[in-house]
């Protein structure tokens, strides 16, 4: 037994194969990425999608006018398929043209001209199939036709066109369809000359082409299963848009209502990108929808990848767009990127990965050991585990462990564009409210939760505290004396920002009419918590919240709701302290100060200031820096209207979190982006490298297998005897 | 036996009827329209409108249960139960809230994957199950007996979670013998399929060998056992060829109870293994508040209890002749 055992062993190591190995065969050695996802995408229509999972997909696919650079920071705008970043032309409410700096409220018309690039192709794809006379092959299919389709790739013919200035305006008018639900239309209405009444009319259309089924129907109609059958057309040049011209082939424009300069940072996002026409007639057939193949599954684009195969409950894959436009790795200006060597690359085109595979790991202890086996080229790192992969210097530093440095893995951090904080709801009878006692309570309660703490325990130290709403690579952060808050924390020259002392808690506490923890009747105060936090880590963190107000001697009280029930409280303004979070869209100050912007209140206006905060004088400081170009005196007003949080402290400000990734040595050019997301074509694999040592990490193990054999052998012989005895034994 | 069936697949359409009432009541006690939509459509820079439009979208801007806004018939047609559950009752599944996609064609796809796990677990596990059962009997009251059924209990108080971890641990990291997890198709299925199917027969072998264990006890201290052996025959033949025949019925509750559900997948198994099947599927629905899937979903177990409950009380009349259905 032993011998066979090891003679399998032998057989297979020289063969060297590998058993555990998750991918095809024919796959070894391709200049192929490996990456995961850990949850079925929901929309890729670049209409409907706004989650940083599918814009890992979409942004390799669709390309809007405008994107960011990938090395430099802070984050800087350049073109894609524009030719060059496009610079609005203000108008006045009589017409004439007003110089750039015009403040806001002079500005009745915001004109964006942007000019694409001519020559640019979109992929391969049926929708732009045309047979000998010139139309489309697979505009009318039959069920015959029909018959083995069951993904794109199943069509016989392919085409491709020019991409033209009219895709991005269709594209633009879609946004409207009620049907899309694009998340950010009530935004854009704000701003888009004419957007609301077009999105109105196209609502009208829907609902008069509702009712007219409705009424012919009868009882029984059921409107779900009739738009399923037969799906409503909208025609979406039906109606007059102001908003957007077609200037001529290569040009159109977007015109605003006012200046609203960071438009910018949407045009570099997918919403923004070409619909061609085609694409949406090509799919808004019901033979197509009854096959779950929709434009939602499966996009068009002009981008460096096309989707190849999508099958979201297990892989996605993409393949280079063999008509992907000339775009060059870019240079540097900044020292660090040429020592990580990332600079390597400049001037070569893109991209240089031939397909990326995207798996399905729902969990995250098979995606972290099928990352060490060098079966994924990234990984993140979950708190189990952190101490596996993370130490840290003597100062500080992390970087990654004995085992991963042996198999030449590297740390990149990164400070996410993203804020933490506890939210006080200023429309509470016992911490809300804008007088003195109140501002010193809410500052007390700051004091008290030590973040710092907090961050060590339960993020192992991925975080920074933060002192406003502005997190760290945004205009406005500042993390020396003038950008502290100077109402938590004392400043000195040799230790920086320092948490004032529970005394000092105590003392505002008191001066708000709480003197030990108890008000002027002596009935003590309780500050309920509101929160849908589960799993194991809940109950730590709320024993740690609960501890921290103890220490000032508040009593917290945990209302534990599910998701449902705690969104309704949050959005009803119906609760006194809760943990919330904003990622950011774009890199701009305001698209985090408008978190505590009055007119944004969400119990008032369902808008994204779920404290209810509002403060006029920050409100009119807000409604002047949104506009502003990033200049000395914008800085000075951020300044002020940080300063006016940090002492009503509507916020308990939190953290702002820090993403650790890890990454095989055989994947180059990585830097961490916060913005960009169509990263994927700046990324280089060697393909060699990870097969070696894919062989290297993955030998079989067979020797306790045979001894484990062995073993049952061994034990089974006293069982053979008994047996053997019983049988033959006489009868007692 | 024909009489018997009918009348038992009639007696299923109440309840059917009551299995998608109480579904529809308890989704929507936990669950508004406002909070799917809200789920849904993502939680940044959705308005009222948005949600109002999405309801509208899918059928979810009617009443719960009575339309008093509409007249005659209508009344109780336009609203969300009788609109969302005639369809369902002719199988016609629709499409999912979240996505759109259409849920039969999903189910059909899903199926294979929780089947290609499903049924060799079952087959393997039986047979080992029942194997190693026989032998604890058989091993009654030596330290075989004794030890099997503390290993037995070992394994029964071990959460499953654990066996999968531990499998994935040893078997595919330590001894790389099996990917760790993932799933494909055609030939290429084999190798992911192997290291659940040892998982899922090692996690229910001990309460499974348990279980089976106390029926052949109960078997072999019976008189015609006794009298088997009295005419001599060797003790394997008397468990193997006698104790087994009539050990049968409680085992085929047990066993062809469980058949339908292998079609419903199982949600850790898949979880661990990022297999594609019906158990994800589910559990994907309950998290997004997809009621289109979930409600598809426990139609579809409801219906697969009851062939279930038909089967086992068929399978009785197999294998014991005295029993008739009438």
């Amino acid at each position: 037994m032993r011998h066979f055992i090891l003679l399998i062993s032998a057989s297979l190591i020289l063969c060297g194969c590998i058993l555990n190995n998750p991918y095809p065969s024919e796959q070894r050695g391709k200049n192929i990425y490996y990456s995961t996802f850990d949850e079925e995408p929901k929309h890729l229509d670049p209409a409907q999608s706004y989650s940083s999972d599918e814009y890992r997909l979409i942004c390799q696919i669709y390309e809007p006018p405008l994107q960011y650079h990938y090395l430099k920071r802070p984050y800087e705008l350049i073109p894609l398929t524009a030719q060059e970043v496009p610079t609005p032309k203000y108008f006045g409410a009589d017409g004439n043209a007003l110089p750039k700096e015009s403040p806001a409220e002079q500005v009745a018309r915001a004109v964006y001209e942007i000019q694409i690039q001519p020559g640019i192709l979109y992929q391969e794809h049926p929708c732009f199939a045309k047979d000998d006379k010139g139309d489309f092959l697979y505009h009318r299919l039959s069920s015959e036709e029909m018959r083995d389709i069951y993904q794109i790739r199943d069509f016989k013919y392919t085409g491709t066109r020019e991409l033209s200035a009219a895709d991005y305006v269709y594209q633009i008018k879609r946004l409207a369809d009620p049907r899309l639900h694009c998340p950010i239309l009530s935004t854009l209405e704000k701003y888009i000359l004419g957007m609301e009444e077009y999105a109105t009319a196209l609502n009208h259309d829907l609902e008069a082409e509702r009712k007219k089924r409705r009424e012919s129907a009868g009882a029984t109609y059921n409107q779900e299963l009739d738009e399923q059958r037969n799906p409503i057309s909208l025609d979406l040049d039906a109606h007059p848009f102001g908003g957007v011209e077609l200037v001529n082939r290569y040009t159109y424009r977007i015109i605003l209502k006012e200046k609203y300069p960071q438009i910018l940072y949407w045009l570099a996002m997918p919403f923004f990108s070409p619909m061609p026409k085609e694409a949406v007639i090509f799919y808004e057939q019901g033979a197509l929808k009854n096959r779950n193949i929709t434009l939602d599954r499966f996009p068009v684009g002009t981008g460096a990848y096309r989707l190849d195969i999508i099958d979201p409950h297990k892989e996605i894959v993409l393949k280079r767009n063999e008509h992907f436009h000339s775009e060059l790795y870019p240079s540097s200006s900044e020292s660090e990127d040429g020592k990580l060597g990332l600079l390597s690359d400049t001037g070569k085109h893109l991209p240089f990965i031939d397909m990326a595979v995207y798996k399905l790991e729902k969990e995250f202890i098979p995606r972290w050991n099928k990352f060490l086996q060098g079966y994924y080229d990234v990984s993140s790192i979950s708190s189990d585990t952190f101490d596996q992969a993370i130490q840290f210097t003597d100062q500080g530093d992390p970087q990654v462990s004995e085992v991963l440095h042996g198999k030449n893995i590297r740390l990149l951090t990164n400070v996410e564009t993203a804020t933490y904080y506890l939210a006080f709801n200023m429309l509470d009878d016992v911490v809300g409210g804008y007088t003195e006692e109140k501002r010193k309570l809410r500052q007390a309660i700051s004091i008290a939760m030590d973040y710092e703490e907090y961050i060590e325990i339960f993020t192992n130290g991925r975080g920074i505290p933060s002192y406003s709403p502005v997190p760290p690579g945004i205009f406005g952060y500042e993390d020396e004396e003038s950008g502290i808050n100077p109402y938590v924390y004392n400043f000195s020259k040799e230790h920086g920002a320092l948490r004032k002392s529970l005394d000092e808690a105590k003392r505002l506490l008191a001066e708000a009419g709480y003197a030990g923890g108890k008000d002027r009747n002596g009935k003590p105060l309780t500050i309920y918590f509101d929160n849908a936090w589960v799993g194991a880590g809940a109950t730590a963190r709320l024993s740690w919240m609960r501890k921290k107000l103890e220490a000032i001697g508040i009593t917290m009280k945990n209302r534990t709701t599910d998701y449902n029930r705690f969104r309704d409280k949050v959005r009803n303004g119906n609760f006194q302290l809760l943990s919330w979070g904003w990622l950011a869209d774009y890199p701009d100050p305001e698209n985090f100060l408008f978190l505590l912007y009055g007119p944004n209140s969400q119990a008032e206006y369902d808008g994204e200031n779920v404290a209810n905060y509002k403060n006029p004088q920050y409100d009119r400081l807000f409604e002047q820096m949104r506009s502003m170009e990033n200049n000395p005196q914008r800085l000075a007003i951020i300044r002020e209207m940080k300063h006016i949080l940090q002492r009503d402290a509507p916020w308990v400000f939190t953290y702002h979190p820090v993403s650790f990734g890890l990454y095989h040595h055989w994947v180059k050019n990585a830097k961490p982006s916060n913005m960009a997301n169509n990263t994927l074509k700046y990324l280089r694999v060697n393909g060699g490298q990870r097969e070696n040592n894919r062989q290297e990490w993955n030998r079989p193990v067979l020797w306790p297998i045979g001894i484990a054999v062995a073993l049952l052998f061994v034990f089974a012989i006293p069982a053979t005897i008994t047996i053997w005895r019983r049988e033959r034994g006489k009868a007692k | 036996m024909l009489a018997y069936i009918i009348r038992r697949c009639l007696y299923a359409i109440p309840i059917i009827i009551g299995v998608n009432l109480i579904t529809f009541l308890l989704f929507f006690v936990w669950s508004s329209p406002d909070n799917m939509a809200r789920t849904i459509l993502g939680e940044k820079n959705i308005t009222q409108e948005d949600i109002d439009n999405w309801k509208r979208d899918h059928g979810y801007h009617l009443p719960l249960f009575m339309n008093f806004r509409e007249s005659g018939l209508a009344v109780f047609t336009q609203t969300i139960f009788f609109q969302k559950s005639v369809g369902l009752m002719f199988f016609n599944f629709g499409r999912s809230d979240r996505n759109n996609i259409d849920i039969s064609r999903e189910i059909r796809r899903r199926i294979w994957p929780s089947l290609a796990i499903a049924i060799p677990t079952f087959i393997i596990a039986l047979l080992v199950d029942i194997t190693f059962a026989m032998l604890v009997a058989y091993y009654r009251a030596t330290y075989v007996d004794f030890w099997g059924v503390v290993v037995c209990v070992t394994m029964m108080s071990i959460s499953m979670l654990f066996y999968i971890i531990g499998g994935q641990w040893l078997f595919g990291k330590m001894l790389r013998l099996f990917p760790i997890s993932g799933y494909d198709t055609g030939t290429n299925m084999f190798k992911f399929v192997i290291l659940p199917v040892v998982i899922g027969v090692i996690g229910g072998v001990g309460m499974a060998v348990r279980f089976y264990r106390t029926i052949f006890l109960e078997e072999v201290n019976k008189d015609y056992v006794r009298t088997a052996r009295a005419k001599g025959l060797g003790e394997g033949k008397v468990l193997f060829k006698h104790a087994l025949k009539n050990a049968m019925i409680p085992i085929l509750t047990n066993v062809v109870m469980t058949i339908p559900f292998l079609v419903m997948g199982s949600l850790l198994m898949e979880n661990f293994f990022a297999i594609p099947g019906l158990g994800s599927f589910t559990i994907d629905a309950i998290y997004a508040q997809d009621f289109a899937i979930v409600r598809c979903m426990v139609y579809i177990g409801a219906i697969l209890y009851i062939v279930g409950l038909l089967l086992t009380d068929i399978s009785y009349t197999l294998v014991d002749p005295r029993i008739r259905l009438e």
